[in-house]
């Protein structure tokens, strides 16, 4: 059984990240669907906070939330004004969309419906049965070279943030 | 009333489709963009979800969600960069008008 305030903050945040999702997709104004994935971003955040994650939420308010949001917000203001408006769509790219979308969602609710998890545990007994993941275990599996230690997957990403800011300067200098 | 898993993928699966319905519908290659991340982004809630109620006790989900939000912060400022590059070429990011890569 899990708490009243669990379930009241799990019903506020899915029904932020449900509606703010579909107005992310539907806004005709760009930076307005920006501001609406930053809060998908923040509610998908607080579902890992919930989950018991903090390190995890933390990482994703920085760099989701912060970085790439600063990111989207630059390029939008720089490419178009802001009160630029798309315009419509026509009725037969929009009905390929829904077409899509809704056929999706309902094969991927039918397979987790009909996946035997639904006598899975509840979020209290998960968080009471896991142990803690604090800052020391979280250091040590990143920086071991051990089973189940990243110390490779880690470096490989170090290189990439660098082969991605050559790249990112490279195409976009001036020529 | 017991949150399971499967209350944790519902909101995951509204997020994976709009995100798809806003890259099959969109132009401007700035909301495609914003829509791929929509995508990540469930990707991600589904990994924490998974480790969270099917693992408990590791915490492997989560380091693969790390790597991604790392990975798709790199993706971003590139794409990124090739947006702003095509935009200086060509005078806007609609996609269509992008007919080869090579300036």
């Amino acid at each position: 059984m899990d708490s009243v305030a669990n379930i009241i903050l799990y019903f506020v945040v899915a029904l932020c990240i449900a509606i703010f999702s579909v107005l992310t997709v539907t806004s005709r104004k760009i930076l307005r669907a920006a501001t609406y994935l930053l809060f998908v971003l923040i509610g998908t955040a607080v579902f890992y906070f919930q989950l018991g994650y903090q390190f995890l939420g933390a990482v994703q308010i920085a760099v989701y939330a912060g970085g790439i949001m600063v990111l989207f917000v630059f390029s939008i203001v720089l490419t178009r004004r802001p009160d630029d408006v798309a315009p419509l769509l026509d009725s037969h790219r929009r009905c390929l969309g829904i077409c899509v979308s809704v056929a999706g969602a309902v094969l991927l609710l039918l397979a987790f419906f009909f996946m035997p998890l639904l006598d899975g545990m509840s979020l209290t007994q998960c968080l009471e049965s896991g142990k803690e993941i604090n800052m020391d275990t979280i250091g040590n599996a990143f920086l071991g070279s051990g089973r189940f230690q990243y110390l490779l997957p880690f470096e490989a990403v170090s290189v990439l943030l660098l082969a991605c800011i050559i790249g990112g300067v490279t195409v976009a200098r001036k020529r | 009333m017991d949150l399971t898993i499967l209350w944790y993928i519902v909101p995951s699966v509204i997020m994976f489709c709009a995100g798809v319905y806003g890259f099959c519908t969109r132009k401007n290659m700035i909301a495609l963009l914003i829509s791929l991340e929509l995508m990540l982004n469930s990707a991600d809630l589904n990994f924490i979800v998974f480790n969270r109620f099917l693992f408990p006790g590791t915490m492997d989900g989560m380091v693969f969600t790390l790597f991604a939000i790392a990975i798709a912060a790199a993706e971003t400022a590139v794409a990124i960069a090739i947006i702003i590059n095509i935009y200086r070429e060509i005078g806007n990011t609609d996609i269509t008008s992008v007919k080869q890569m090579k300036f």
